[in-house]
């Protein structure tokens, strides 16, 4: 049930707008079927799979709106949940924020989200995958623990101005730290794809391995500004922060990075170094995402930063109407430009720094400059003279990413990483890995 | 796998711009909130499924059925921006077979389904004994027949009507703004969880839990500098009916801000607020180095979450969680030497299911066990964890402590923290008498940022209100304030402890947890507190 076609689904979706007698509904039907698999101490700990389909109506009179959701299918069901959401509608307050739903869209292309292999995972699958980091573990005095999670799903959208869009994808998510059994060393390594043909969970259960091995015994450094090299994950998690933080109403308002002293925001303004170039392209082969977005909005190849410089800024349909602005569907995925570097190029090529595999407990700090806290983990190194020279006890950091981008040093090769929340959750990025003069590091952590 | 649709708060205050509030259910009519599943039907369902898995082969089992359900209303400045009211209705089996566990759940409640479910949790536990290295030992557990435990609560927040909730939401904001706030986000979050447990040990145990959690963000924007401040709310997820917003004099503590004990007044907090957040536009950034910190309650239940509560939790300490939240710096050896020096000897922190209007107050957990407190922290010492019926063993105990749950009856239930709270200080000491002796130091108030290595070492927390102290005197604002320390550094740097009239509660909705993740309400209590020659950062920046 959980993978409707476009027909299925659309049928259903025709009847819940017949059904509606108030100004007018937009509905959306959103199924799942998703397993997964989790190991620690070199045993399987859990393992399930799920399978749901869901309908959410949403009908408004005037700017008064109430949504009503349900999971059965049959006439009087659809009936049942559209009466409902009439109801809450005329019992909620007026919303003056609310805008009726979108006419008919041109969409793009189809971006090739869903891949078959990769929703015909089955359990034994997931079992293999950690038998692949438990199996080599336990023969190397190591300690598996990872976590697998797959999922195919579908999302169609209709309203009662005509619109109709659909999409399906696949995902798959895979993490595995290996640890030491001396308790010193500790590795780790993300993969996402939405191809399982792409993962290889023994090729990456071998690289938390090496990375725990190369890990044990780490010296202390003192904490202060270095240059790091951030792996690609690393460089990610405090890129999308920045990424995510491109909400225009906020920055009109006066309480975002990217508001102007004096008022206005920061569009059009350099605010990094001009080899950053950050965008939006749901037809990206390495990170496809559906081409619609919330609401049906159209999504579109879109420039966030370009050559340093804001280009665009994240307009919800309301805040457009009140800035005459062109509203923007939420971005999908986020793509870096990056270089040829490879990782052992970037740590042949420094005198003295600092190789981070990944961050982790990242929180805002101070948003007027998107200063972060966070800390080093699982796999953190002293470079010297292009040398890997030893493994060093982590660090706390207490960085902005409009601060390191400006400290940017070398671009390296891309590599696909998640945006958060799982397969499906928070969507994908492809983003280099980056060497950064000057980050800062304000404290030690005995952490392993 | 239960994936979570998020509702995303978007325009709250800058420090919170994207609050992720999980909706996990149904929407459904307010009035359907009031509605109750009779508990004859519900041992029905169960007893299905403990006989089905129990005629797979399954040597314990136990079943939830859970009715979740959750009311949001949330505005901003003058205007509703969401009322939402979501159900989530099913049952979870969890069942041992070849010594493994096996979890399965269904929203449809009828017989078939039910064994059906039941089957597919033996057949995964079948599954996953292939990679069995040590077959799964249970405490055991007596079964207590068919009881019940209800919250002491005094009025169910669902009955509220709507409008008085939007109301008074719209006067707070209104207050905000009026005493200088620009922005204002304020919300109402509340829980009612029906929780219905029944296993193969003989018991039959239906709960009704009930939370609330009012809340607000301001931003107060100078326009000539462009520069921008936040003050949240000092109010605290509890767990209580409405009553906690219906305040009484004895509720307050005056000082240089009014602070709330078990009951709240948002109206005052927020104009107060809105004032605040102007000052901290021109308050004094604050000069880096080691301060004598005084801490109220209202932060320091989020260091006490951080740096006891998540390293003390067993399933952490055994390596359970070391690709997700990570392991913890308590290990065994620690615990068993018995003379681990966690903090000084005023330090005494206590875990407890039961206490009143807490978040993690239940008669049972979610495996049946009545639950209790005991000791974590004893003068100073390391002496005990959080453990399940299956963990037990490890620390040499007959019984669980009850610290099973899990955040809906699709997810399968686990090792969660209880209420873990610093004792208050024995002698007569009040918050005046802390701050006179400190000659260089800050009073935080409210929690801020939060930050914390993978096995609870290396901290650093900012705030929502920083007052100088110099020569026991408080002289003024600051700004740009974060401190960090070590957790074992932290806790015997504590000097002093505010007597139990100074006691009150502080916690969170959602603490997070497992992969797939989830979530946890906790309180953590305690009376304000002192700690000698912390390191303080500056945490301006310029761009």
């Amino acid at each position: 049930m959980a993978i409707l076609s476009k027909e299925e689904a659309k049928k259903i979706l025709d009847k819940v707008i017949g059904f509606s007698k108030a100004d007018g509904v937009e509905a959306n039907l959103n199924g799942n079927d998703g397993g997964n698999i989790r190991y620690a101490r070199n045993s399987v700990s859990t393992a399930g799979e799920d399978s749901n389909v869901s309908l959410s109506v949403q009908t408004y009179f005037g700017k008064k709106s109430g949504t009503a959701t349900i999971n059965e299918f049959d006439d009087a069901s659809l009936e049942k949940v559209v009466r409902r959401a009439e109801e809450l509608a005329k019992l909620a307050p007026e919303n003056p924020e609310f805008l009726e739903p979108l006419p008919q869209q041109t969409y793009g292309a189809e971006s090739k989200t869903f891949i078959e292999s990769t929703a015909k995972i089955t359990p034994d699958y997931r079992a293999q995958a950690a038998a692949d980091s438990i199996i080599p573990a336990t023969k190397k005095d190591i300690t598996a623990a990872g976590f697998l999670e797959d999922n195919r799903g579908f999302s169609a959208l209709s309203n009662s101005k005509g619109l109709f869009a659909y999409n399906k994808s696949t995902g798959v998510d895979f993490t595995v730290t290996m640890r030491t059994n001396d308790g010193t060393g500790s590795g780790w390594v993300a993969r996402n794809f939405n191809d399982i043909s792409k993962l290889n969970t023994t090729e990456a259960s071998q690289i938390a391995m090496e990375k725990a091995l190369q890990s044990r015994n780490a010296k202390a450094i003192e904490p202060g500004k270095y240059t790091v090299i951030l792996e690609p994950n690393a460089a990610a998690d405090l890129l999308g922060l920045m990424i995510g933080g491109m909400n225009a109403r906020q920055a009109d308002e006066g309480r975002s990075y990217l508001s102007k002293k004096g008022g206005g925001t920061k569009l059009g303004e350099k605010i990094v170094d001009e080899r950053v170039n950050i965008y939006t392209d749901p037809w990206n082969e390495e990170v496809p995402v559906g081409n619609w977005a919330s609401g049906g909005m159209s999504r579109k190849k879109m420039d966030l930063i370009k050559n340093g410089t804001v280009e665009n800024l994240i307009y919800d349909r309301y805040w457009a109407s009140q800035k005459n602005a062109e509203p923007t569907a939420f971005p999908g995925n986020r793509i870096m430009e990056g270089g040829n570097a490879s990782v052992e190029d970037m740590i042949k090529d420094t005198k003295k720094g600092v190789l981070v595999t990944r961050f982790w407990y990242i929180r805002a700090v101070d948003p007027q400059t998107l200063l972060y806290t966070g800390l080093t983990r699982d796999g953190t190194f002293y470079i010297e003279n292009g040398k890997i020279k030893h493994p060093i006890k982590n660090f706390r950091f207490n960085e902005s990413p409009i601060i390191m981008l400006n400290n940017l040093e070398t671009l390296g090769k891309q590599m696909r990483v998640a945006s958060g929340g799982g397969p499906g959750g928070g969507g994908s990025s492809l983003i280099p890995a980056m060497k950064i003069r000057d980050f800062t590091f304000s404290s030690l952590s005995d952490a392993v | 796998m239960k994936r979570r649709d998020f509702i995303y708060l978007s325009g709250l205050g800058a420090a919170a711009t994207m609050l992720p509030i999980p909706m996990m259910g149904n929407a459904i009519d307010p009035g359907r909130a009031l509605e109750t599943v009779d508990v004859a039907l519900k041992k029905q369902l169960a007893d299905v499924a403990l006989n089905a898995a129990r005629s797979k082969g399954a040597t314990y089992t136990d079943v939830r059925i859970g009715r979740y359900l959750n009311q949001f209303v949330i505005t901003r400045e003058d205007k509703v921006q969401n009322i939402v009211n979501t159900e989530s209705y099913g049952l979870g089996v969890r069942v041992i077979a070849n010594g493994s566990w096996g979890f399965a759940a269904t929203d449809k409640l009828d017989k078939d389904s039910i064994a059906k479910a039941a089957e597919q949790a033996v057949a995964i536990a079948k599954e996953n004994s292939r990679l069995l290295t040590e077959p799964v030992r249970l405490a055991s557990q007596k079964g207590y027949g068919e009881v019940s435990w209800k919250a002491p609560i005094e009025k169910n927040a669902f009955e509220v009507p709507i409008k008085e909730k939007v109301d008074l939401l719209l006067d707070v904001n209104g207050a905000a703004m009026k005493s200088g706030a620009d922005y204002i986000t304020s919300l109402l979050f509340l829980v009612n969880e029906q929780k219905y447990f029944a296993s193969t040990d003989g018991s039959y145990i239906d709960q009704d839990v009930h939370r609330i959690w009012p809340a607000f963000f301001i931003t107060k924007i100078d326009k000539v500098s462009g520069k921008f401040e936040t003050r949240n709310s000092l109010s605290t997820p509890m767990g209580m009916g409405y009553e906690y917003l219906n305040f009484r004099p004895q509720d307050k503590i005056k000082g240089v801000t009014t602070l709330y004990k078990g009951r709240y007044d948002m109206f005052e907090d927020a104009k107060a607020a809105g004032a605040q957040a102007g000052e901290k536009l021109k308050a004094k950034s604050v000069e880096p180095g080691k301060y004598d910190l005084i801490l109220d309650p209202s932060h320091l239940w989020l260091t006490i979450h951080e740096s006891t509560g998540h390293p003390t939790e067993l399933d952490r300490v055994l390596g359970y969680e070391a690709n997700f939240a990570g392991t913890s710096f308590l290990t065994l050896d620690k615990w068993e030497s018995k003379k681990f020096n966690y903090g000084s000897k005023l330090v005494n922190i206590v875990a407890d299911k039961t206490q009143l209007g807490s978040l993690g107050a239940v008669g049972y957990d979610d495996e049946g066990v009545q639950c209790g407190q005991w000791d974590i922290i004893k003068d100073g010492i390391l002496v005990n964890y959080q453990a399940t019926r299956d963990q037990a063993h490890i620390l040499g105990l007959n019984a669980s402590q009850g610290c099973c749950y899990a955040d809906n009856w699709s997810s399968v239930q686990f090792q969660r923290m209880p209420n873990i709270s610093l004792q208050p200080g024995k002698e007569k000491k009040s918050i005046d008498d802390l701050i006179k002796g400190v000659e260089k130091g800050i009073y935080i108030i409210g929690d801020g940022s939060f930050s914390i290595d993978q096995q609870r070492y290396n901290f650093q927390f900012g705030g929502q209100l920083f007052y100088e102290i110099k020569n026991g005197k408080i002289v003024g604002m600051l700004r740009d304030v974060a401190y960090q320390a070590n957790s074992q550094e932290f806790w015997n740097s504590c000097v002093g402890i505010a007597d139990a009239s100074d006691y009150r509660l502080g916690g969170a909705f959602g603490d997070g947890k497992g992969q797939p993740p989830q979530s946890n309400a906790v309180s953590h209590g305690s009376s304000t507190a002192r700690f000698n020659g912390v390191n303080v950062i500056n945490t301006a920046r310029n761009l």
